[in-house]
């Protein structure tokens, strides 16, 4: 177990240097340059000079890059070009909407999705069956943003429950912002339900299959103590990498649905710093991202070694 | 059976969080939510070019000595009055009495100064510095009184000091107005959730009229989807710079809104690079100005709003010169000013930056010049880019842009500038005026400088961008026009 984890840390941290690299790169490859963006077009050319060298701009490029990393290591992710804030407040900022969010969603998602998943593999080809398979189509087919849209004309619209968006703030109290994260959390949750009920239901008709399934029903077991004692368990595996994956997606890929509801989430704030070239933001905010993928994936591992024991004696 | 099982959990949660929802208590409203599309970067006027910026502070959080009124006219702010010497060199400016900063401090002759110096330095970021570049001196008579001495006659001095870019300032507060604004105006900067709103409130020791509205919120909403959503459930009171005029007449219909359509600064153009081959051609360039059909472009592109210009200047300025007719919709005419050219299967390059003027205005100033025998390549870019690119690089032929700094016309007279006009006879022009404070004379000057451009083709004047805004039916004293970039907040309040 030991050495499986060690294997996965060090992969954790070589692609954690790649990545910074690749997304330093690829940033100073982009045209545009954030001084000119913040002066506009009426400026002065002395001026843009200026607040290039106050921003550290003509500095060469590799002492910005170590500069930066070496500010990542201690937690230091610069000031932001435009907003002329340290980019860690903004981060910080942003993740306690984006965080609560995914897991909103993620939790809705794996609710709707396991009971459906588990009764549609039980009842195999029976009424139940076509329609959980038959919604979830849709819900695949049904892109999140078009149904944001409809909850919104629904739900904030014509009945006036919710706001069609925005967010008051934690500082307003738990119960209000839960609201304002439900609309979204719903339209994010449902795409990601339909995936995993399909999984949860195909992974649990494998191992229904299985030998081990008839030696459990052969020791006198009834079809659901064999399937919630056994079947279950084994066909974790596959489900909990889509959930990884969905956490991964969430996180990052909320972006559409943040700006149909309006939500300063993360994806707002790295698409607001590519417009603007807010560069350093940009970077910043993407590395927070692939750390927390590498992060979610490396939980992910363990928690195969958790539910299949062969993993941990054998290491991989 | 499952369908209705999921869509019962999904009613269940929605019951759940509805149902824990505070009801606020009724009472006389005393407080705007206003919806902006694009967030400002910073607060600060004068260390950015971001309308964004003055569309929350201008009026609201900074005062400067004059000030722009609804209708463009400058007006006294915290200069009471001023005399201007004979030879217009010298101003002399009386300012307000009992005026404090929002930290408590006295405005007084210092701060004009340490604000008027701060932009005209060399290491200032002010984006208009040129707006400065005339100051010779400022010198303190005595805590109320300022003199401003400078180097040349600047008839347009005032219009310039009305600016948000020219916004009083205390030294012990400048360095953190990015973040903290603290300025003389009717509110205070109260918080800001970046990304999602900044909030204002009353200035309880303001020197002028006390405003009506006790708090003011920006709310930032870019999607012009979510901005209707937002409008039609009620989470914004007023929308100024509405981006989705195809929803206009939904909001007309509806007797809970009114629509407010009002003129802006904005001359909206089709640029064009006047030193590369062929358009260095007069005729080539005038051969375009006939192909276009503003009022197609203006249906098309904006839903009808907007105003057909025949130069650069705004149609509501009363200097302003109607030389539509001189580059009238005329495809026959522009086929043959080709053909004089002797100019044949021409493909030109046509960079659209990201607002819809230029993104759907662009594909109908193509179809259009198609029908005269000119291909474009028509490429989307984003305002970074653009700024890169054509901007700065001139690597474009053609380009559809809004220039929404007010009485702009003097980018002509600039050097090296993106549409690359350089003429002897325009910048003598400008120089004059410049030197003039006759009204009368100016007049004739920014006259003949709008005849000027017109009769060099120098870009293609297509209309002058309307403010399209949306409000509660109840919310009066909204700015209707655009002279300056502002949301002025200060005579807003609601009908009893």
């Amino acid at each position: 177990m030991t050495a499986y984890l060690l294997g996965r840390f060090v992969s954790l941290a070589l692609s954690l240097v790649a990545a910074s690299l690749v997304i330093f790169l690829v940033l100073e490859i982009v045209p545009g340059d954030p001084a000119s963006f913040m002066m506009g077009i009426n400026a002065d050319p002395q001026a843009i000079a200026a607040l290039r060298s106050q921003l550290g701009l003509d500095e060469p490029i590799h002492l910005r890059y170590l500069g930066w990393v070496a500010g990542l290591l201690h937690g230091d992710f610069g000031m932001s070009y435009t907003y002329r804030v340290p980019v860690a407040d903004l981060i910080a900022e942003r993740v306690v909407i984006s965080l609560p969010l995914t897991l909103y969603a993620l939790a809705l998602s794996t609710i709707i999705a396991f009971p459906a998943g588990i009764i549609a593999a039980a009842r195999r080809n029976s009424a139940t069956d076509v329609a959980v398979m038959g919604a979830t189509q849709i819900g695949v087919a049904i892109p999140n943003f078009w149904f944001a849209m409809l909850l919104v004309l629904v739900f904030s619209i014509n009945l006036r429950i919710f706001s069609a968006g925005g967010f008051p703030g934690w500082e307003a109290g738990f119960l209000p912002a839960m609201k304002a994260l439900t609309l979204p959390a719903v339209a994010l949750a449902l795409p990601q339900a339909s995936i995993l009920a399909r999984v949860m239901r195909s992974s649990l008709l494998d191992t229904l299959h299985e030998d081990f399934m008839r030696s459990a029903r052969a020791k006198g077991l009834t079809r659901s103590q064999a399937l919630w004692r056994h079947a279950l368990r084994n066909a974790l595996i596959p489900v909990l990498t889509i959930v990884g994956l969905q956490f991964s997606f969430l996180l990052a890929g909320g972006i559409i649905i943040e700006n149909v509801f309006y939500l300063p989430g993360l994806g707002r704030l790295v698409f607001q710093g590519i417009t603007q070239r807010d560069l350093i933001v940009v970077r910043s905010v993407v590395i927070v991202l692939v750390f927390a993928v590498i992060a979610v994936t490396f939980l992910v591992d363990v928690a195969y070694a958790i539910a299949d024991p062969r993993l941990r004696r054998h290491g991989r | 059976m499952k369908i209705y099982a999921l869509a019962m959990s999904s009613v269940a949660v929605i019951a759940l969080a509805s149902g824990l929802a505070v009801i606020p208590a009724a009472a006389a409203k005393m407080d705007v939510t206003v919806g902006m599309q694009l967030e400002p970067p910073n607060l600060d006027p004068t260390g950015g070019a971001a309308a964004a910026i003055d569309e929350v502070v201008y009026a609201n959080v900074f005062e400067g000595l004059t000030r722009f009124g609804p209708d463009g006219a400058v007006l006294p702010d915290l200069a009471q009055s001023w005399e201007i010497s004979e030879d217009g060199l010298v101003y002399i400016f009386k300012l307000q009495s009992g005026v404090t900063f929002h930290d408590g401090s006295t405005f007084d002759a210092e701060d004009v100064k340490f604000s008027l110096d701060r932009a005209r330095a060399d290491e200032s970021t002010n984006a208009q510095k040129a707006l400065f570049a005339g100051i010779a001196s400022v010198d303190v008579v005595d805590p109320m009184t300022v003199k401003v001495t400078l180097s040349k006659p600047n008839g347009s001095f005032l219009f310039n000091m009305a600016w948000g870019d020219a916004i009083m300032v205390a030294p012990e507060t400048a360095a953190d107005n990015a973040t903290n604004p603290v300025g003389t105006g009717p509110f205070r900067f109260s918080e800001w959730v970046k990304g999602d709103h900044v909030d204002l409130v009353r200035n309880p020791n303001y020197w002028g009229a006390a405003v009506s509205l006790d708090k003011v919120t920006f709310k930032f909403i870019s999607d012009p989807t979510a901005a209707f959503a937002a409008m039609m459930a009620g989470d914004l009171d007023a929308y100024p710079n509405f981006p989705a005029p195809e929803n206009l007449t939904q909001f007309e219909a509806d007797p809970r809104f009114q629509v407010l359509i009002g003129s802006t600064e904005g001359e909206t153009i089709l640029a064009m690079n006047n030193k590369k081959p062929p358009l260095d051609n007069i005729k080539v360039r005038e051969a375009i100005s006939h192909a276009i059909d503003r009022q197609a472009i203006i249906d098309g592109a904006m839903f009808g709003y907007g105003t057909p210009i025949g130069t650069h200047f705004a149609p509501h300025n009363p200097a302003y010169v109607d030389l539509t007719a001189q580059s009238a919709f005329d495809p026959d005419k522009s086929r043959a000013l080709l053909a004089d050219a002797g100019v044949k299967d021409l493909t030109l390059s046509l960079k659209l930056p990201p607002p819809s003027y230029a993104r759907r205005g662009g594909e109908i100033i193509a179809a259009q010049l198609r029908d005269i025998g000119i291909t474009t390549e028509i490429t989307n870019v984003e305002w970074a880019q653009w700024l890169s690119d054509v901007f700065k690089a001139k690597n474009f032929d053609l380009t559809v842009i809004s220039h929404t700094e007010p009485l702009d016309i003097n980018i002509y007279a600039r050097d090296d500038y993106y549409f690359q006009y350089a003429d002897p006879d325009f910048k003598a022009i400008m120089a004059e005026l410049d030197n003039s404070t006759d009204p009368a004379r100016r007049t004739e000057l920014l006259q003949a400088a709008q005849k000027k451009i017109a009769d060099d083709y120098v870009n293609v004047y297509l209309f002058e961008l309307a403010k399209a805004g949306v409000a509660d039916a109840k919310l009066k004293g909204l700015w209707l026009n655009s002279p300056t970039q502002a949301t002025d907040m200060t005579g807003v309040h609601w009908e009893e």
